[in-house]
């Protein structure tokens, strides 16, 4: 059945597109968070934050865009759950179709999800005054890294959206990835963090992808924050879709 | 592989019964749920697998539709065996579970559109149209599924396993949840398709239901098949309580379809079917 997998994945994906196309307000609620932290972080405790920067906006965008992903792949695993809910997944298993299709149409439409959201938030951001000069390629860069963290959380969340019991329980995994940029060079440099939470922050991968991001955005020398970053995405993506591949088929042939 | 909506194709394995279900064990855990089930569907009749809750009947109906993989035992569907020839199997059936697996935010005729598509049919748009009009939903066709009513759900959910004339389809307890005006919208659908020859496996746990679809019954207790015939042989073993209790429940169905229907047509669906209005 494998040769109809693109052509089963692409009808499906349709599918959810449409999903999306229908339910605006789950992007609206995606980007609210992201934005309001936009907000008060540049408008109210910005003035007292030192980040060496130009301008505080500059600094903190990177940040909230992890978080903006974060909070908007809760949807991809509630969007799952639903599916595995209504029965409409068994109906697509008992079809003569390539049966992975069905997860990898959830997981473009992730990506397509996320993507809208990230530029919501990017026009937030200019409108109140972020710049960058950054070239084609630099901006290329910053849409692959933000594409693989994507794609990496993306493959966390298949794993509640395929076993959760509750729909309150399918996304409070992302609480977690919510706050991790907090805890980070996402919003305060961390040298003026105390020793063991620093050396938290300087190792959790969020810092290296803000760090990354940032270089990017104001021109610098991207140096090894790059790489690392990339090396966290690819990890997690690996060992993310690992797992969810192992939960999907002890799902489907149990 | 590809049938079409026009030809009809019961996909040619034609020897034999069209479900043959030989020895089937399952269990979840320690709890035993089927322990040697036996039984076979002749193909173009309708079998009700009769059974209260927990009997094991979805269990059985899952692992036909190859959901789940038996214990023990064998199962063949249109000649295909469920677990060596997954594929074969997938091709021949179709499976409309306990609730109606539609999706909710797509009109009806998109959820038809979908399905034709992922069965790979020529022309879907046509496909979808056609059953439209068949299950009477032609007006409704635009409209989110989620606007639907209980019974016009369930003749979606019908329609959409029509899509590519598979030669068997399961009904896992399609009218559970119903009011009595929309459980005889889909007996209606279910005639329908017996009539045209295509095997049905029926799970409910309403006797009238069997009584009024099925070829044969068959009863699912303890995890094992106690009775299988038809419904004159399985009268014959029924103590006269139970006949009184089948027979009262109708007549309370009787008032009421009389009180809230205007068309006063009892048990007799019109192509005006109730389910569309409001």
């Amino acid at each position: 059945m494998t040769n109809h997998f693109f052509g089963d994945t692409a009808v499906l994906l349709g599918r959810s597109l449409r999903h999306i196309s229908r339910s605006l307000d789950t992007i609206i609620t995606t980007t609210f968070m992201p934005i309001a932290f936009l907000l008060l972080f540049v408008y109210v405790f910005g003035g007292a934050i030192r980040s060496g920067a130009h301008s505080y906006v500059d600094y903190l965008l990177p940040g909230v865009l992890l978080i903006t992903i974060a909070s908007g792949i809760s949807y991809t695993a509630f969007r799952l759950f639903l599916d595995m809910k209504s029965g409409i997944f068994e109906r697509f298993q008992s079809m003569p179709i390539a049966r992975s299709s069905v997860l990898w149409a959830h997981v473009l439409t992730s990506l397509v999800a996320n993507l809208i959201s990230v530029g919501v938030v990017v026009v937030v951001a200019v409108l109140i005054g972020f710049r960058s000069g950054a070239g084609v390629l630099a901006w290329l860069a910053v849409a692959g890294i933000l594409i693989l963290f994507t794609l990496a959380l993306t493959w966390i969340a298949v794993i509640p959206g395929l076993t959760a019991k509750s729909a309150d329980g399918v996304s409070a995994f992302s609480y977690p990835l919510i706050f991790l940029p907090f805890i980070s060079s996402a919003f305060v440099p961390t040298d003026t963090m105390p020793g063991p939470v620093r050396a938290f922050a300087e190792y959790q991968p969020t810092t290296s992808i803000v760090n990354a991001i940032r270089d990017l955005f104001t021109q610098k020398p991207v140096g090894t924050d790059i790489w690392i970053a990339l090396a966290w995405c690819v990890g997690i993506l690996i060992v993310a879709y690992i797992f969810a591949m192992v939960v999907y088929r002890r799902r489907i042939s149990s | 592989m590809k049938e079409r909506m026009d030809i009809q194709t019961p996909a040619e394995q034609l020897q034999g019964p069209a479900i043959r279900v030989q020895d089937l064990e399952k269990s979840y855990k320690k709890l035993a749920v089927l322990c040697g089930v036996h039984f076979d569907v002749a193909r173009g009749s309708i079998l009700a697998l009769l059974g209260s809750n927990g009997a094991g009947k979805t269990t059985v109906v899952n692992i036909l539709s190859t959901l789940l993989k038996a214990d023990a035992g064998t199962a063949s569907v249109n000649g295909f065996d469920v677990t060596k020839q997954a594929a074969g199997v997938r091709e021949s059936i179709s499976l409309t579970g306990q609730f109606a697996a539609v999706d909710e935010i797509l009109s009806g005729r998109e959820n038809l559109v979908l399905v034709a598509r992922l069965r790979h049919l020529k022309d879907p748009g046509a496909i979808a149209d056609g059953l439209l009009a068949r299950f009477s939903l032609t007006d409704a066709a635009a409209r989110k599924v989620s606007t639907y009513s209980g019974g016009m759900r369930r003749r979606l959910d019908i329609a959409m396993s029509l899509i590519g004339n598979p030669p068997v389809i399961f009904l896992d307890e399609p009218t559970a949840g119903l009011d009595p005006q929309a459980r005889i919208e889909v007996w209606h659908a279910v005639k329908e398709l017996a009539g045209q020859g295509t095997t049905v496996l029926l799970t409910t746990q309403y006797l009238d239901e069997a009584e009024q679809l099925a070829d044969r019954i068959a009863i699912l207790h303890g995890g094992r098949i106690i009775v299988n015939g038809t419904l004159t042989e399985l009268k014959r073993q029924l103590p006269p309580a139970k006949v009184e209790y089948v027979e009262k429940q109708p007549t309370l169905e009787d008032v009421f379809l009389a009180l809230v229907r205007d068309d006063g047509k009892h048990g007799d669906l019109g192509h005006d079917s109730v389910g569309s209005a409001q």
